[in-house]
């Protein structure tokens, strides 16, 4: 998995709120059993003029000069709401957004993001609000910069804003783990659990 | 201090505390279906990693199978084939059971679940799917993930998971005529926004929630993500004993015994501290409508879609703008009498035997209006056979319905079968969200029985006026 140490970045701003996960990957756009070839159907529905077409819509922000070159989303509150598919992240990762600034996240996407490298950074939308407002006045200058070693959003106008983040995630994307091997590391305790349980609960061991 | 259930279950499933209130815990059953479960079984493969123990790992064909009748893996969903076959050989090489195309078995994965007494009161459970809060109405821990993580708990039988705060929503009173789970889950995301429940594992109780049979419960906690919420769970109780008693993977003779002591104890004890609590006065909802492109655009069937201009925060103002427009409706409209053109009974939240029987209540020797694509789809092969047994498909086949063979059908659009550009859609299902349900349809929530008088009359209707 990609590290994510530090990002000076184009941001985007799709200032709604509850947008969910159908619309960052129509299920229409998950064609094949994989990980790859989503970033094409990235907000398809917004993105492109007819359902299922790939006429871009230029009203859409993706779609607008420098923000073709965005790694950064700013967005509403609980964004990422709604289905589980990972695809909405594979999808946002492959087309190239590393980060993602809301005031809050649906919980199984934002666990999602942290799996593959996206950090969710959750900033009140106040603050979401006038980082958009920066950067709309000049894109491709005023980029703002995301620091997760000392969890830090530097807006264009240099202010600075704190933000939270659970420690084992921060350490996930600081250092690019695989979750899963880190946890087989742990097969001793697993062991000593279900030996364990067994004797406290028969009925969960068909 | 008392413990809340929820307290109980994690304290109890937790393998190691890594710090920061993130834990290891114990993950007792896994289910995966067709659509994210085939790219999780692959990404195993990929690494060369096993399953830990199959025989807790289920998985169901229902995301994108059809549902017509004589149906085979050649979905009418464009390279939808890939995934039932890529599911069914990685799960047959794996050792997974298989709720198979042509199997009694198969149906919705949090309708299969419960029914095959494979959910349990107690346990921990996960899915890559986000409604499988839908079976912490059983009193398990039971959350939706994504396919990463899906692989995660197949291999290790173990997820890290960060500890949630916890609420409680007491309903209380007692919902009037028409007023059925679904109305008083909407109600709740009207009141509450479909971010209220983030950060938090909410406990469904109170004296409407305590009286509620079984399969309301499963349409209440359902819609516990809709709400935002970390997962939904009601403390099991006679009703969930009952419910579980003597199914195909339920406890039998002494491990029943000795189950049901254990989980006579995992209720809420009395003095228990949440982080949060909600009442809701079930006297007060009517049956409920959503008239928006999110779960919480939502109001009582004898309301109006609301005016932006009303709306003091200018985010949910743009919202509903948004909304509007997509709708194609105006503010001040009335939301009783606007046209339908479709009307779909079925999906993981209403298409359990007595949502099919309270709506045919409504549709016997009826007629659906001229015009109306009316479709039902029951949520499982057992729930279509109780069914069929006591007759409730020739009902819904004279009214004009369709009746199907199990699956998630036309609750979301794939690609495949939905209901038309533009079309306005009633439907018992758990999203209305832009495009959810086919190309710019115009999805309305609301309960079977708001559907099937809908579907009668041809637009939005309210129930309790309906003439029987």
């Amino acid at each position: 998995m990609d590290k994510f140490i530090e990002l000076t970045a184009i941001a985007a701003p799709l200032l709604r709120i509850n947008i969910d996960t159908d619309a960052i990957i129509p299920s229409r756009e998950m064609k094949r059993v994989s990980k790859q070839g989503l970033g094409d159907g990235l907000f398809a529905g917004w993105r492109y003029t007819t359902p299922g077409g790939r006429e871009e819509n230029s009203d859409f922000v993706l779609n607008q000069g420098p923000y073709r070159n965005a790694q950064i989303l700013l967005s509403g509150m609980n964004f990422g709401c709604g289905s589980s598919r990972e695809h909405a992240v594979w999808a946002l990762h492959e087309w190239g957004i590393r980060c993602i600034i809301a005031p809050s996240f649906g919980a199984i996407f934002h666990g999602n993001c942290v799996l593959n490298g996206i950090l969710p950074v959750a900033l009140e939308n106040q603050l979401v609000e006038d980082l958009a407002r920066q950067v709309e006045a000049a894109p491709a200058e005023n980029t703002i910069t995301v620091n997760l070693e000392k969890c830090l959003v530097t807006g264009p106008d240099q202010s600075q804003h704190e933000f939270e983040i659970a420690p084992g995630d921060r350490k996930m994307l600081l250092e690019g783990l695989d979750g899963i091997a880190a946890t087989m590391k742990r097969d001793d305790e697993i062991l000593a659990f279900q030996a364990r349980d067994r004797i406290k609960r028969p009925w969960i061991y068909l | 201090m008392g413990r809340t259930i929820f307290e109980k279950l994690w304290e109890e499933h937790a393998v190691s505390d890594l710090g920061d209130d993130t834990y290891l815990l114990y993950i007792d059953r896994i289910f995966i279906h067709e659509r994210t479960g085939s790219i999780a079984l692959k990404g195993l493969e990929a690494a060369g990693r096993k399953v830990r123990n199959p025989d807790h790992v289920f998985a169901c064909m229902d995301h994108i199978v059809d549902t017509l009748p004589g149906r085979t893996d050649d979905t009418r969903v464009p390279g939808g084939i890939a995934f039932i076959t890529a599911t069914r050989e990685a799960a047959n090489a794996a050792g997974i059971t298989v709720f198979d195309l042509g199997d009694e078995r198969q149906g919705i994965v949090h309708v299969v679940a419960p029914e095959q007494g494979i959910s349990l009161p107690g346990v921990t459970l996960v899915c890559p799917d986000s409604h499988t809060c839908t079976q912490g109405a059983l009193g398990a821990l039971a959350w939706g993930v994504g396919s990463t993580e899906a692989e995660h708990a197949m291999a290790t039988k173990t997820l890290v998971v960060r500890k949630p705060k916890t609420m409680r929503i007491d309903f209380d009173g007692e919902p009037g005529f028409g007023v059925s789970a679904k109305d008083m889950i909407l109600y709740l995301i009207g009141q509450h926004t479909a971010a209220g429940g983030v950060g938090y594992a909410i406990e469904l109780a109170g004296a409407a929630v305590r009286s509620m049979p079984m399969e309301g419960r499963f349409t209440l906690c359902n819609m516990a993500i809709e709400f935002g919420a970390w997962t939904g769970i009601i403390a099991a109780d006679d009703s969930t004993f009952d419910y579980v008693h003597g199914r195909p993977f339920a406890p039998k003779n002494h491990l029943w015994d000795q189950a049901l002591a254990h989980w006579k104890t995992l209720p809420t004890d009395a003095g228990a501290i949440f982080d949060k609590e909600i009442q809701i006065d079930c006297g007060a909802i009517t049956p409920q409508i959503t008239w928006g492109t999110s779960p919480q655009h939502e109001t009582g069937i004898d309301g109006v879609v609301p005016d932006p201009a009303d709306e003091a925060d200018a985010n949910r103002r743009k919202s509903i703008d948004r909304a509007l427009e997509y709708m194609d409706l105006k503010p001040g409209m009335r939301l009783e009498g606007i046209p339908i053109d479709a009307a779909f009974i079925g999906s993981c939240t209403n298409s359990r035997l007595s949502d099919l029987r309270s709506a045919a209540q409504i549709l016997e020797g009826k007629k659906v209006a001229d015009g109306v694509n009316a479709i039902c789809v029951p949520g499982s092969s057992q729930v279509k056979k109780a069914a069929e047994a006591e007759g409730l498909d020739k009902i819904f086949e004279a009214a004009g319905f369709e009746w199907r063979e199990s699956g998630c059908s036309m609750c979301f659009f794939a690609g495949g079968e939905n209901f038309g550009l533009e079309q306005r859609v009633v439907t018992s299902t758990n999203r209305n969200f832009e495009n959810r349900q086919g190309p710019r349809t115009r999805s309305h929530l609301a309960s079977p029985t708001t559907v099937a008088a809908s579907a009668i009359k041809g637009h939005l209707t309210d129930v309790r006026k309906l003439e029987h």
